[in-house]
């Protein structure tokens, strides 16, 4: 998968399916319409950051708490994000990798990757307080 | 919450191409959950789980068949649905959380077998046109 595309298109789906999410991104500019948001260079730029950081959760399947523990922080006292977006991300990212393997996205497959998304939602939120 | 005409229109006509597969799509809808999230296998210990089970398959039609009523009632799902409606709250009782993870799995096959179909305004609409539904079948509940 090309993390750039795949998480800019991730990101960007996010954004256009569950509009409030909106509300974490008001300095990125264009986001009013679903070609806007899908073509804005920020959301893009962004989309690449989270994603490399989920490839790195997969370098680390096993500590994934450890992986994630100062972004879980950043996320709780600096960026004030509700976990419940994570898990919304997380489900924008299954459906992305659904389109882009198709037939071979079987739901053997899927039930990994929700596994994973849950694993990875559930770190994020580990040091909130 | 109600559906624009923009948004009304990417389901139908998306719904045309996917009533051709509407079987293979009902049977591997109900799969994916199963597997994703195995709490939703609580309400079928009576059926044969396996994968391409009879049971599987005709219970995966009925679903994407009241799918298509919603979609053919697009002005009026809680008219098209109402019976259903009463048969959730009142005999089966699925706990509501039960719908997104279902919705989901939905727009995870739909996404696998339509991918140049599903663009992101197609995928915000079926997300909420797929609310709309499990808000209705719930909508008895208490």
């Amino acid at each position: 998968v090309n993390v750039e595309d795949a998480g800019g298109e991730t990101l960007g789906r996010l954004l256009v399916v569950y509009p409030w999410t909106q509300r974490f991104f008001d300095s990125f500019g264009n986001l009013s319409s679903a070609s806007a948001i899908m073509g804005n260079p920020k959301v893009k730029a962004h989309g690449k950051k989270v994603l490399t950081s989920l490839g790195d959760a997969i370098k680390h399947l096993d500590d994934l708490k450890g992986t994630f523990a100062q972004l879980s922080e950043l996320h709780c006292d600096k960026l004030h994000v509700d976990p419940e977006n994570f898990k919304l991300l997380g489900n924008v990212l299954v459906t992305v990798l659904a389109i882009h393997f198709g037939k071979e996205f079987t739901p053997e497959v899927q039930a990994s990757w929700q596994k994973m998304v849950t694993g990875v939602a559930s770190a994020l939120s580990s040091r909130y307080h | 919450m109600s559906l624009t005409k923009t948004e009304r229109t990417i389901i139908v006509s998306m719904w045309a191409k996917i009533s051709t597969q509407a079987d293979t799509i009902g049977t591997e809808t109900l799969e994916r959950p199963f597997l994703s999230h195995p709490q939703t296998k609580t309400y079928f210990p009576h059926f044969d789980l396996h994968p391409g089970s009879a049971q599987l398959r005709a219970h995966g039609s009925k679903v994407v068949a009241a799918v298509g009523d919603a979609v053919k009632s697009i002005d009026d799902i809680g008219g098209a649905l109402s019976k259903l409606s009463e048969l959730h709250a009142y005999i089966l009782r699925v706990d509501p959380v039960n719908f997104k993870l279902l919705s989901h799995c939905l727009l995870v096959t739909l996404a696998a077998r339509f991918p140049a179909d599903f663009t992101a305004e197609a995928h915000a609409a079926w997300d909420k046109f797929l609310s709309v539904v499990s808000s209705v079948l719930t909508e008895k509940y208490r």
